[in-house]
């Protein structure tokens, strides 16, 4: 009770300070949330073949999306889906910090693209790629390409709902890329060396570039190719072909 | 990393808690980090710091464990703990790229009244 007037607010105070504080058992995964997102991410893609392109800036992500875009009809005339008419059918989305530079140069080749201006973040995430989402109409393709901010370390982190995560490092980069950013390396479907036509140029160690990648990540198929020149992308066509036709497979796709 | 954002989640979480518990203090948080999360605990804890002012947690000790990396080794059927980024199993030598645990931040429990 108070002494002054008799009240009881400081006892009821005093009561409060001293209760007992009781243990409260969570073990809530504070990282669910963009998770969560991109599980639903995966579920409105399920009909399209997802892809998310990430690098450091300057590795060449703009350049051989730009270049795949370009030869969308090689895409469906080699592998599995060569029996397709039509050419593979695009929707593109691309993240920077700031500027529309990549979207333009990607809008060049004929397919819609949405740029996300990030502002000071430093990644894509699954709610960000969801309302980008919502500006294309996805029922009208069969692949949809995600362009990452430039960025070796943070969107590793953060599932967008792909279906496959391809790494870039490029000749100029070095062959320690994988033993820098092991994170983002080992969540890679597949690595892509770009820029080989400038390795002699650069003093690339190509061996040594390969062997970090299978000490790294072991789980990653390797490509090796130019988006200049054209070196080595039979095969990346042929793998991403392999995989159009399995989401086409399933009986999702529609050919017009 | 992005530590700020990542606390200020974690408390959006311990808040409603606290609250869903009757409680309205928070005297202290276990938060478990893995290693490959990328998340760094010193950070975490400077994050703490700046978003708890004000709100029910202001004040409330931070315990973090760190959580190791943990890989399965389908051939030798048992989880192992890499020395470092190379997940080789020590007893057949294959790389794993099967990870059990360290990838996540857990909020495992608070005390609160």
């Amino acid at each position: 009770m108070c002494g002054q007037c008799g009240c009881e607010t400081e006892s009821q105070s005093a009561e409060k300070n001293v209760s007992t504080p009781r243990r409260v058992e969570l073990r809530q995964n504070v990282l669910d949330k963009n998770d969560r997102l991109a599980e639903h991410n995966r579920a409105l893609f399920r009909h399209l073949l997802v892809l998310n392109f990430l690098s450091s800036p300057g590795a060449g992500k703009t350049t051989l999306v730009k270049r795949l875009l370009r030869d969308r009809d090689l895409t469906t005339s080699v592998g599995p889906l060569h029996q397709y008419v039509d050419p593979l059918r695009a929707g593109v989305i691309v993240g920077d910090l700031a500027s529309d530079r990549d979207a333009e140069r990607l809008r060049q080749t004929g397919v819609p693209v949405v740029q996300i201006n990030t502002g000071n973040l430093c990644h894509l995430e699954a709610e960000m790629v969801a309302k980008a989402a919502q500006q294309l109409d996805l029922a009208s393709f069969d692949l949809l390409i995600i362009e990452n901010v430039g960025n070796l370390v943070c969107p590793a982190a953060f599932d967008l709902g792909e279906d496959l995560r391809l790494v870039l490092m490029s000749v100029t980069e070095g062959e320690d890329k994988p033993l820098k950013y092991p994170t983002m390396f080992k969540s890679a479907h597949a690595v892509i060396i770009s820029k080989i036509d400038l390795a002699t140029m650069v003093g690339f160690n190509r061996e040594a570039a390969l062997h970090h990648l299978h000490l790294i990540a072991p789980q990653a198929l390797i490509f090796e190719l130019s988006a200049i020149t054209g070196e080595g992308l039979a095969s990346y066509y042929t793998y991403l072909s392999e995989h159009i036709f399995q989401c086409c497979d399933k009986g999702i796709i529609t050919s017009s | 990393m992005h530590e700020l954002s990542l606390m200020e989640a974690t408390l959006a979480i311990a808040l409603t808690q606290t609250q869903a518990a009757g409680a309205s203090t928070i005297h202290s948080l276990e938060l478990q980090v893995g290693t490959l999360s990328g998340i760094v605990p010193e950070a975490l804890a400077f994050a703490f710091d700046v978003a708890s002012a004000g709100t029910a947690a202001e004040g409330a000790e931070l315990r973090l464990k760190t959580v190791p990396t943990r890989c399965y080794c389908g051939d030798c059927q048992q989880e192992f703990q890499p020395r470092d980024w190379i997940y080789e199993c020590p007893h057949c030598h294959r790389l794993s790229t099967d990870i059990c645990q360290g990838q996540d931040l857990i909020l495992a429990s608070l005390e609160v009244s």
